[in-house]
């Protein structure tokens, strides 16, 4: 059964990459508002009606590159 | 900060919406398909690419990775660019993703039902295949990593964090599971670097976590989304998503072994994944719960739009799935429901009330918001609603019944200590009315599918085009990514944590690969038992006949060491015996007997006669007829690399045996084929056509090897 060793292995690494992230998270403050960023998701999708003169064509030629 | 200003790529989101309703269609088209075979087993008579064993492997693949993989897809390239408030990394990769995706759908759809496959549940597509969809994989992870670091929105929403979890978990699962030898670099074929027990362990750590993080996990990111969307209020409680999120993901990956309770796996692990399938009703009722409660307060549009009792549905039947889950896992309740259509009902639960609901209700919004109009009919979604929902209870409901009633019969024995349906075709004739209720079901759900479509198409067309949609934010500040100037070069990589533990990561992963995997299993140390012997070359091309044609879709290879099974199929299967078998073929549903103690049960023109008409030898059976193998000429030119290639993963086939592998064939053929002239029926009819060519012949030799090496030991010892 050395194929345990194969499939625990694996299993624990992901275990760690996945703790070290969330480790990373924490530092990072990603936890410490547990409520705006479920209000502002509600809000991703007011849209600019007319682009700005100068810049906008800019950036939408670099985004669309 | 002055705010900018970008488009968010909607042309891409718009082809993965209509790849998944094409696919949707597509796919539940052949798993109806599949269910008719059931009541009408030969109405697809002598069209070997439409028989069953072929056409379910079609059915599972097209509903996982092209319905809901494409399902994922779409929900992710819309709710990531609006969450993160950027545009997608690259338009390039994301064009690539798609291409390169539906490129793999359709080779899985043209080779799967050609007879091409590992035999491996939900990894059955070949080895040129799996390369592709890993090289697909990986540039999907580029682009969402990508589109991670240019973000303006700090924090990551937890709908994300399923999605990474996805990108992740599912390209180690998949490299590990496809491990395979190719026989010639010019064809198809290839076997499993694994064997037997092992190999049986890696498929199933695999299978469980494709639904774990296949089928749920990126479903879970699109309720975290969509549902809060729809509803227009926020998630129950932000914390208890978060708390979800990493909970599930530790807890499930431990949880694989489930699937293989009374096998040869050490009990530890077997132990060890009963607790942790238990464990998981925390994880997966938290995140039911907050789903559902996002609605409080709002039943009041549950009631009338027809998007938000889609999800409520689908929410519920997570919530059903995954009670029955852990409740599964125990042993003594899965000594019943394992290799019954218990399981069948099960997942159908997951796959039509959770991911079929949840897509449903996110084609639906994503229909509106794309083409800007209302939808076509919210009657006609709601008829769809209903439809399906029925559906579903007539899909699983009666094979919850009949995966008990066989289950029982399978069991019950008289007061002589006899099997009472000592006949295995008893235990399925009794059953078929609920396959004729299933499919039933199965018509509702698919009509009510239909409906969908044709809604959403009158939507498309009275809506406006699809246009890419410009938004704005502030960009997020910058801190440089390059080294600073006395920076030491281990405090730059740390800052950089996500490249960091990506390339760890990978490094280790290929790592553990090439390295571990052939030192561990090429010389494996399982208790060998002596007698067992490899497979004879006809046997060899007998066992790639069997795999061909899909044979394990009805049948196990798994005797467990319980009294009904050792009565009805003789000795339980010991690891030992398997350690030849690249891959294994234990199966998961017994929809005819096991066969791993078929050798030597009936003689070879049983076999004959059976695949030419199984209702010749078993009055009243469902297995369809397999008399094209009567037909076709045994190709045998590969066998000499086949043997090779086996060689290379530990099987001892000695240089004498390779080389004549070929004459070896022929001199067994002609055997196995003088032992059918015991039958006058058969000289008359076939005594002059050249059968011993034949590759019923291989079959039939293969047949009759299973599980006899044991029972030749037993013999001689006494």
């Amino acid at each position: 059964m050395e194929v345990i060793y194969i499939t625990m292995g694996v299993t624990v690494l992901l275990a760690v990459f996945f703790l070290l992230i969330f480790f990373k998270n924490v530092k990072e403050g990603q936890y410490e508002d547990t409520y705006t960023p479920s209000v502002r998701m509600l809000f991703d999708d007011e849209l600019v009606k007319e682009p700005t003169e100068e810049p906008s064509k800019e950036i939408k030629k670099t985004e669309s590159q | 900060m002055e705010k900018q200003q970008f488009y968010y790529d909607n042309k891409i989101v718009k082809l993965f919406f209509w790849a998944t309703i094409i696919w949707g269609v597509v796919g539940m088209l052949v798993g109806l398909m599949v269910a008719f075979l059931f009541l009408f087993p030969n109405y697809m008579e002598g069209i070997p690419w439409l028989s069953f064993g072929r056409l379910r492997p079609l059915h599972t693949n097209a509903a996982i990775f092209a319905f809901v993989g494409n399902g994922f897809f779409l929900g992710m390239y819309y709710s990531m660019q609006r969450l993160l408030k950027t545009r997608m990394f690259s338009d390039f990769l994301s064009k690539l993703h798609f291409w390169g995706w539906q490129l793999i759908i359709v080779l899985a759809a043209i080779t799967l039902p050609l007879g091409y496959t590992s035999t491996k549940e939900y990894a059955e597509l070949e080895w040129p295949i799996d390369i592709l969809v890993v090289l697909i994989w990986v540039v999907m992870g580029i682009n969402m990593i990508g589109t991670l670091l240019k973000r303006r929105q700090r924090h990551i929403y937890v709908a994300i964090w399923f999605y990474i979890a996805t990108l992740v978990t599912i390209a180690m699962l998949y490299i590990f599971n496809n491990l395979e030898l190719p026989v010639a670099m010019t064809g198809m074929k290839s076997y499993s670097v694994y064997a037997g027990v092992q190999d049986a362990m890696v498929q199933w750590w695999y299978g469980h976590n494709a639904v774990a993080f296949f089928l749920t996990t990126p479903m879970l990111g699109l309720m975290y989304y969509f549902v809060p969307k729809a509803a227009n209020r926020p998630v129950y409680s932000y914390r208890l998503s978060i708390i979800h999120f990493w909970t599930l993901i530790f807890i499930y990956i431990w949880a694989g072994p489930h699937h293989l309770l009374y096998t040869a796996l050490p009990d530890w692990a077997q132990n060890l994944g009963t607790v942790f399938s238990v464990m998981m009703i925390f994880p997966s009722w938290g995140g039911m719960i907050n789903g559902l409660l996002t609605l409080r307060g709002a039943w009041d549009k549950v009631r009338e739009d027809p998007i938000l009792k889609f999800f409520v549905v689908a929410i519920t039947a997570y919530g059903m799935a995954t009670f029955e889950g852990p409740m599964l896992s125990f042993k003594n309740l899965n000594a019943i429901a394992h290799f019954t259509d218990w399981i069948v009902g099960h997942v159908h639960i997951g796959t039509l009330g959770w991911n079929g609901f949840i897509i449903a209700g996110m084609l639906y919004w994503l229909a509106k918001k794309l083409y800007k109009t209302e939808l076509y009919s919210t009657k006609l979604a709601n008829y769809h609603f209903w439809i399906g929902t029925i559906g579903i209870l007539f899909y699983s409901m009666p094979l919850y019944i009949a995966g008990f009633t066989q289950a029982f019969m399978w069991k019950q024995f008289n007061d002589a200590g006899t099997l009472v349906y000592g006949n295995f075709l008893e235990t399925v004739t009794q059953i078929i009315p609920m396959y004729a209720m299933r499919a039933f079901g199965g018509t509702l759900y698919y009509t009510g599918f239909l409906m969908m479509v044709y809604n959403i198409w009158k939507t498309a067309k009275q809506g406006s085009k699809v246009e890419d949609e410009l938004a704005e934010h502030a960009p997020l500040k910058v801190i440089s990514g390059k080294r600073a100037k006395n920076e030491a070069w281990h405090s730059w990589l740390e800052r950089k944590t996500i490249l960091f533990t990506v390339l760890a990561f990978v490094a280790v992963a290929i790592g553990g690969a090439v390295e571990i995997v052939p030192l561990l299993l090429v010389d494996s140390n399982i208790p060998k038992i002596a007698s067992v012997k490899p497979y004879t070359p006809l046997e060899l091309e007998g066992r790639d006949i069997y795999m061909r044609e899909g044979c394990n879709n009805c049948h196990s290879q798994m005797i467990r060491p319980f009294r009904s099974e050792v009565e009805r199929y003789g000795e339980y299967s010991k690891a030992g015996e398997f350690v030849y078998d690249h891959p294994f073929l234990w199966g998961s549903r017994r929809t005819g007997p096991d066969l791993h103690r078929i050798g030597g049960k009936y003689n070879n023109n049983w076999h004959f006669n059976h695949m030419m008409d199984p209702s010749l030898t078993s009055p009243g059976t469902i297995m369809p007829k397999y008399n094209w193998l009567h037909k076709n000429t045994l190709d045998y030119s590969t066998i000499a690399e086949k043997m090779k290639t086996l060689r290379a993963l530990g099987v001892p086939y000695t240089d004498d045996e390779i080389a004549g592998a070929k004459a070896s064939v022929e001199a067994q053929a002609k055997k196995v084929e003088a032992a059918l002239h015991e039958d006058p029926e058969y000289v008359k009819n076939y005594g002059d056509s050249n059968m011993q060519n034949k590759e019923i012949i291989a079959l039939i030799a293969y047949l009759q090897r299973m599980g006899t090496d044991i029972k030749a030991n037993k013999t001689a010892q006494k």
